[in-house]
């Protein structure tokens, strides 16, 4: 069974990304949306565990809420997939179950 | 695909009521059917006719009730939640003797199992919170 992962808090304030990460299992999607698009941007001190992470487990951001708080697809790290909200409803199909770490 | 969305936090907070109604139009959009959105804890704020937010700020709880009308979406606020908060239909002002109501149009005060029935008949559950 497949799980998408939706992450809301911004690594610097709440560790729910790292809870997210311990569970997330080969196969599975994590989903960045609001503050939790800071996990997306390069050169920060998440760059790497993210970076590690990517190896089972694909990465997505959700764009408006990137561009929201005045950041582009530039900044953000090799490899995660950028998505609109029309996007994030096919990943909640794509996947089996959705799994918000709030 | 059957959604049921499930909101956890109030409007104004910090983003959570506005990424529900987002994701709820999209998958509106996409041709999806969203059955049921179950408003929890402090989400039930989203249910008060009563706000006046300024006007070139976006109404939320007009929002979905707009939504609700538009694409038949059962909109239920969890009655103990509701209670706690202040937030009241005509029946449950006058089953706790109080002097108003402020549930919004479209919106309904039911219990937990509404989410869990949601949860049977639909194919997924997103939830939205703090």
């Amino acid at each position: 069974m497949s799980i998408l992962h939706t992450v809301n808090k911004s690594p610097f304030e709440k560790n729910n990304l790292e809870s997210c990460l311990r569970y997330a299992k080969l196969g599975s999607a994590v989903l960045l949306i609001e503050d939790g698009i800071y996990a997306a941007l390069k050169d920060t001190r998440f760059e790497k565990e993210v970076a590690t992470a990517m190896k089972d487990v694909s990465f997505y951001c959700l764009e408006p809420d990137l561009k929201a708080r005045g950041f582009s697809a530039a900044k953000i790290i090799d490899g995660i997939k950028m998505v609109d909200y029309a996007g994030f409803v096919d990943l909640t199909i794509k996947y089996d179950k959705v799994q918000a770490w709030l | 695909m059957k959604f049921v969305i499930q909101v956890n936090e109030g409007p104004y907070q910090h983003q959570t009521a506005d990424s529900a109604y987002q994701f709820t139009r999209a998958a509106l959009v996409r041709g999806h059917e969203v059955l049921r959105v179950f408003f929890y804890h402090d989400g039930v704020n989203n249910g008060t006719r009563l706000a006046s937010p300024p006007q070139d700020d976006r109404n939320v709880a007009k929002r979905w009730s707009a939504l609700a009308t538009e694409h038949d979406i059962d909109l239920v606020v969890c009655v103990a939640a509701a209670q706690r908060r202040g937030i009241l239909d005509e029946s449950e002002m006058k089953r706790l003797g109080k002097d108003a109501h402020n549930l919004a149009p479209g919106f309904r005060i039911s219990g937990l199992g509404q989410l869990i029935e949601g949860v049977v008949f639909s194919d997924r559950l997103v939830v939205f919170g703090d």
